[in-house]
């Protein structure tokens, strides 16, 4: 089954929503047009924080991030997970849902990171098994996330964006494309960043990402970039958002900061970079 | 490759590289592996200090990263709620040799465990406490009091309160002779703690499991020096009755 795509979220900037900002975002000086939560720390029985976005649901259209469905897993779909995120999706009713194409849990338990899978057959459908089950469940469309890779797997017989596509025509889910992640991944991998830009699905997509990154080297020598949201935003990236934006147009646009969080002034100041970009796109 | 051989090589170092992962040349992954492996313990070693941060600042930055090297690994999270992880770490304490000689050490960790349940906990409105003194004695000794979803309560043979707070505050209050019990609640958006009289604990026990407000008094009273009163006026100062079933 399919599910039309229902968004209150505009094609303008938003941020990550971190709880040491509160203040600023309750006195922004509107370049941040909407906001975007990680689901998982809105799981909790009650508490002030839970309160507090009942709060900024009223003065912003809330975006909802999954982190820990963990869609491009081997295992099934937690459905005490799924129920709880059900939960939280039915109150909050936020613009957009989307989730990694990426797996974090495993028999062990869950790993708190994004890790990778094979593109090829069976985890095309399986993934695609999975969105079904996300989208059934929560009764709406999900949006897909391209990931941030290190590794590459023998196994993989698919490109990603073939890969990507292939889930779209069979569940009807929409895609986040993850500027950054193009740039860090196609660096890691060895492919155009450009090329992919150009060969990217732009009528699926739902949202846009942008987040900093940083650097290391592999055992050859070769650059290693690690997608650590610690950063700014590079100008390479925000020159294939500029390429991203002449085939797409405007779309919602999210700056993500989630560790050494800045002053809310720098944020801010990246949020209204992408406010130019998306104007020059318009 | 099956990502069952992948996880496993997150959390034990001396797996190899799982066969299968290569670099865009076909050449053995190797150090592109170890980012997933840092990024997995860095992040959960990050949320264990975020949860427990008394204890880091009571056994120092670089003991408390080696030491969750080794939990993180033993206790990985089993769900992708993260304000629940680490719920073993006091337990943990117990059983680590390298912290034998800090026996308040697991007991600061409880309290530090049931501030964050406690802050996370499910709401409600307390009531005001005047619907007691409203009552006559023989009402008031055979009601049931509901407590706030918040409570929690910790007992220890260690000042443990004191050591929270002075860590906590950077301050240097002189530790008190015998062990703290502490109630904390979260009767509005703010975490409170206060210590408890002698058999608050067991008489808070008693409430909470619904037994009559003669019941508990009878329960707490086991203890030398329970006094009603004081542990009565804790209950109201701490805003956590919800309800009363007279």
């Amino acid at each position: 089954m399919t599910y039309a795509t229902q968004s209150n979220i505009p094609s303008l900037v938003g941020v990550g929503y971190k709880t040491q900002h509160i203040d600023d975002i309750n006195t922004n000086s509107g370049t941040v047009k909407w906001l975007e939560i990680h689901a998982e720390n809105y799981m909790a029985d009650g508490g002030p924080l839970i309160k507090q976005l009942r709060h900024l649901r009223e003065n912003f259209p809330i975006s909802c991030h999954g982190v820990g469905l963990s869609i491009g897993g081997e295992l099934p779909l937690d459905q005490d997970h799924l129920n709880r995120l059900k939960k939280l999706i039915d109150w909050l009713q936020p613009g957009l849902f989307s989730e990694h194409l990426a797996w974090s849990t495993h028999e062990g338990g869950f790993l708190n990171d994004l890790l990778p899978l094979p593109y090829n057959s069976s985890t095309v459908t399986r993934v695609a098994d999975h969105i079904d089950q996300v989208q059934n469940t929560l009764g709406r469309q999900m949006l897909l996330e391209n990931p941030s890779t290190y590794v590459a797997f023998k196994s993989t017989t698919m490109d990603e964006i073939d890969f990507l596509s292939d889930i779209v025509s069979r569940t009807g889910c929409g895609l986040l494309l993850d500027v950054n992640n193009v740039f860090v991944s196609g660096t890691n991998q060895d492919y155009s960043p450009e090329d992919y830009i150009d060969r990217f699905p732009v009528e699926h997509i739902g949202e846009l990402h942008l987040g900093g990154h940083a650097e290391d080297m592999d055992d050859h020598g070769e650059t290693l970039l690690i997608d650590s949201h610690d950063n700014p935003v590079v100008d390479p990236v925000w020159k294939l958002f500029d390429r991203l934006l002449a085939r797409s147009g405007p779309k919602p646009t999210l700056v993500e900061w989630d560790n050494d969080i800045p002053d809310w002034q720098i944020l801010e100041s990246e949020a209204s970079r992408a406010t130019d970009a998306l104007g020059r796109a318009a | 490759m099956s990502l069952s051989d992948f996880a496993p090589a997150l959390l034990n170092v001396e797996n190899p590289v799982p066969d299968g992962l290569v670099d865009p040349k076909g050449r053995p992954a190797g150090r592109r592996f170890d980012v997933y492996r840092n990024n997995v313990v860095h992040s959960l070693s990050e949320a264990l200090a975020s949860a427990y941060p008394v204890i880091q600042k009571l056994v120092g930055e670089d003991f408390f990263k080696s030491m969750a090297n080794v939990f993180v690994r033993q206790f990985p999270p089993s769900s992708p709620l993260m304000f629940q992880f680490a719920n073993e770490f006091p337990t943990f304490l117990e059983t680590f040799p390298p912290v034998r000689h800090l026996p308040y050490l697991p007991d600061v960790a409880r309290l530090e465990r049931a501030r964050r349940q406690c802050y996370s906990a499910a709401d409600a409105d307390p009531i005001d406490g005047t619907v007691l003194t409203g009552a006559t004695p023989e009402q008031l000794m055979s009601a049931r009091l509901s407590l706030h979803p918040s409570l929690r309560v910790v007992v220890s043979i260690y000042p443990i309160f004191t050591i929270w707070e002075n860590n906590n505050n950077d301050i240097q209050k002189p530790l008190p002779t015998g062990g703290q019990d502490i109630l904390i609640s979260r009767p509005l958006d703010t975490v409170n703690m206060q210590t408890l009289p002698k058999g608050g604990a067991d008489f808070l026990r008693a409430l909470y499991e619904n037994k009559t407000l003669a019941e508990a008094t009878d329960i707490g009273s086991e203890t030398d020096g329970f006094d009603l009163t004081s542990n009565i006026s804790g209950l109201l100062a701490a805003q956590i009755l919800i309800k009363t079933t007279m």
